[in-house]
């Protein structure tokens, strides 16, 4: 197994865990359905202790999937999160604000009462889908920075990194499919919530309040998701020639790639029609409600795909629209060989963490929500 | 875990609670072996093909002596920092004449934990000490103020620094000190008459240590320079395909490399961290480290014999030691991390040069931000646990009572 393998078994799991990461997002898109869903305080109360429930699981995957992007590309970490400044302190922000909302919500003495933290909740559901949904589009669209590793001696300023935008990351916000994919995401954890309350919780107004907000956030999903697949598809991406290390210009790479990995097109055709089954019938069948399972599954293997086909086969994941040669790509941007193969090490822990997620998750779901549970924790 | 008292079987209750004691020293392991590299950088290689340290030796990073003292000084501080916290609190009930048997076990418990752990951290603290001034002397020599080192140098126990001292100036350190003769060569070196760089020292070289001559500061910068123009050719000859200036240029930087830090100063003088704030820091560490020593035997036995419910005045010091305890903690951090400056990693990049490339505008307002955040969550935590310190523990009759 050469320096090759582990780069691209990085980059998997990296693609992985954002998936599991969009998937389990559906925790933020509950955040800002509740007030819509929830009309009672019973009903509200019901939402809130759903999600109570697994928003440590979204956290931590976030978690998990920023360290390992951290440590096994950290030219992208020193890169990105120096350059698009602002964009990285607000989802940080998004994130304090909702893991200590959910610590101290019903907790007495909690010095901001609890509407205060409900707002926290709202405004973490309402932004962080958004801003990651717009920082992952700059993996395709692209940013603007500089990589030059002679700056090192440079005494005045040694920065190898350089962001060439003076707003520091804001300016994704400038190119609309930024926004699309961001949007995309909102609508898609939206989707994903409705569902996930139909299953969870156990009350008739909820789940057809969920199914009538399902349907317009799947629409408001698919608006913006299908135009960013069409433009991905028919776009030029930055190719790597392995022998040399230097970048150029192909066209319709992204599409090129799915061509040359027909595995990642087939699993990208299964997630859409998942996505779609989930949603679809949820909507058209009152009874169903296993929808979360098809669309959650299916929004992992498409949002797999996508981050796949942006690492992999020699491609830039993070293009420079400065500078084509500073582009990072999975071989130029890694730890060392010894680190990835330590890393490789504990990766192998992965099943257990899992294994002990699954089984968290059947223990907290034994039972569905109801109004008459006597429990207001949240 | 800290709520779920009445919500899981107490077995259940149990695992967690020694699960969560496992994960969070796991995780303290880790970060502390990460600060531990960035102080003494081990295990490593410079790469000037993809300019960077690479680790080629996990064990020598994970188990390097400064990275293992750390945590087990850190994870033993907050064992102290914790069971004074209990003491606290449990003596605020003794002095409302409440829970007095709920608090007098909690002190019983607390008491030896505390103990265990001050002494152990006393014991850590003082390897600390010994592997800073073999790895890191100017933090040692701040610790001290020690500008002009020696043999047979003593330890100051307290003392007043001027204010206004440099390095280069003639002026006294200090307008009032009290020394332990021969102690701080002895903590040094483990040799009362050992040797022990000061501050001026280290910047002007010429001592001897086990490995040869000091250098001065003057030469670590020109070396550091010296391995930085290494780099620099190494990166050109290897673009233009000539190898024979390749290896030579490589041979510069890794003849020079333990300096290349040293090239980015501007003045020796860069290579001093704040004195007064590490000797200060130091010694608050070091003085409440002791009284909290002497505090958990006082408490222990007062409480054994059942009479600290009687005397007022030492539960208002425990009370009191709540705020002096995170002060301890706090200096020992501030000893550790404003000690090391100028280095992100030691020797090898300082802090003006880890920096990004940022405005110092939008590094202020984030910082603000996350203050103003972050005391405000501080204030709210600080108000959860009054509110259930208030309300007191739970009697089982009362858990019976919530499940049914």
């Amino acid at each position: 197994m050469d320096y090759s393998f582990y780069q691209h078994y990085w980059w998997f799991l990296i693609s992985l865990l954002g998936a599991l990461l969009v998937f389990m997002m559906f925790v933020q898109g509950g955040q800002s359905l509740v007030y819509s869903l929830g009309k009672t305080e019973s009903q509200l109360n019901m939402l809130l202790r759903s999600l109570s429930r697994k928003w440590e699981i979204t956290f931590t995957t976030l978690v998990t999937f920023g360290g390992a992007f951290f440590a096994s590309f950290p030219l992208f970490y020193s890169t990105s999160f120096g350059g698009a400044y602002w964009v990285w302190m607000l989802i940080l922000i998004c994130f304090v604000l909702q893991a200590v909302s959910y610590e101290f919500i019903s907790r007495q003495g909690n010095l901001l009462g609890k509407s205060t933290y409900k707002a926290f909740l709202f405004i973490n559901g309402l932004l962080a889908p958004i801003l990651i949904g717009t920082a992952v589009s700059t993996f395709f669209i692209g940013a603007e920075f500089t990589v030059n590793k002679d700056n090192i001696t440079g005494i005045a300023m040694p920065v190898i990194s350089s962001w060439q935008n003076p707003l520091h990351g804001l300016e994704a916000v400038g190119n609309l499919w930024n926004v699309a994919l961001g949007l995309a995401v909102f609508f898609l954890v939206r989707s994903l919530a409705c569902m996930y309350f139909i299953n969870n919780i156990d009350d008739a107004e909820i789940r057809k309040n969920a199914r009538k907000h399902l349907l317009i956030n799947a629409i408001g999903f698919l608006l913006f998701f299908l135009p960013y697949l069409i433009q991905l598809l028919l776009k030029e991406g930055y190719t790597e020639n392995p022998e040399t290390g230097i970048l150029s210009v192909e066209a319709f790479k992204y599409w090129h790639n799915l061509l040359a990995m027909p595995w990642a097109f087939a699993l990208l055709l299964v997630g859409v029609v998942l996505v779609l089954y989930g949603i679809f019938r949820t909507v058209l069948q009152p009874q169903f409600i296993k929808g979360i399972w098809f669309a959650g599954t299916g929004s992992v293997l498409v949002v797999l795909v996508l981050l796949l086909i942006a690492g992999f086969n020699n491609t830039s994941y993070y293009p420079s629209l400065v500078d084509m040669q500073s582009s990072l790509t999975i071989a130029n941007s890694s730890s060392s060989l010894f680190t990835l193969k330590v890393m490789s090490v504990v990766s192998l822990f992965i099943p257990v963490v899992l294994g002990y997620i699954f089984y968290t998750w059947r223990a907290l779901d034994k039972g569905k929500i109801k109004a008459e549970d006597k429990d207001d924790h949240y | 875990m800290f709520f779920g008292w009445n919500k899981v079987s107490k077995g259940f209750h149990l695992a967690s609670t020694w699960l969560v004691t496992l994960g969070a020293t796991l995780s303290a392991l880790w970060i502390l072996i990460a600060n531990a590299w960035m102080q003494y950088p081990v295990g490593m290689e410079f790469n000037p093909d993809t300019v960077r340290n690479e680790m080629v030796d996990f064990w020598a990073v994970a188990t390097s002596p400064v990275a293992i003292n750390k945590f087990f000084h850190t994870v033993l501080s907050a064992w102290a920092l914790s069971a004074v916290v209990v003491i606290g609190v449990s003596a605020w009930y003794l002095l409302k004449k409440r829970e007095l048997l709920f608090a007098r076990d909690s002190i019983k418990v607390a008491s030896v934990v505390g103990f265990i752990g001050i002494v152990l951290c006393i014991y850590t603290g003082d390897s600390s000490a010994y592997n800073a001034a073999k790895t890191q002397p100017m933090k040692f020599a701040a610790m001290e103020a020690l500008y002009e080192g020696g043999n047979e140098i003593g330890l100051i126990g307290v003392g007043v620094l001027t204010p206004d001292k440099k390095y280069d100036d003639d002026k006294d350190p200090f307008i009032f000190k009290i020394e332990i003769p021969y102690m701080l060569s002895f903590l040094a070196t483990r040799d009362a008459k050992g040797y022990v760089p000061g501050i001026n020292n280290l910047i002007e070289g010429g001592y001897e240590t086990s490995r040869g001559t000091a250098l001065s500061m003057e030469e670590k910068m020109r070396r550091g320079r010296l391995a930085m123009q290494g780099l620099e050719e190494y990166r050109k000859a290897k673009k233009e395909g000539d190898s024979e200036t390749a290896i030579q240029a490589r041979k510069q930087l890794d003849d020079n490399y333990s300096y290349f830090g040293y090239g980015y100063f501007k003045s020796p003088s860069d290579a001093i961290p704040d004195v007064s704030m590490v000797f200060y820091s130091f010694r608050i560490m070091v003085i409440l480290g002791c009284f909290f020593l002497l505090f958990f035997i006082v408490v222990w036995i007062v409480n054994r014999k059942d009479k600290l419910k009687d005397i007022k005045w030492l539960q208002w010091v425990c009370l009191l030691s709540i705020p002096l305890v995170y002060i301890v903690s706090q200096s020992g951090w501030i000893v550790a991390e404003v000690g090391r400056q100028p280095w992100a990693i030691q020797d090898i990049l300082p802090l003006m040069s880890a920096v990004s490339d940022i405005n110092t505008g939008s590094v202020q307002v984030t910082f603000f931000v996350f203050l103003a955040i972050f005391t405000a969550f501080l204030i709210a935590e600080i108000g959860i646990m009054v509110h259930q310190i208030k309300k007191g523990p739970e009697t089982l009759e009362e858990m019976k009572n919530e499940d049914q």
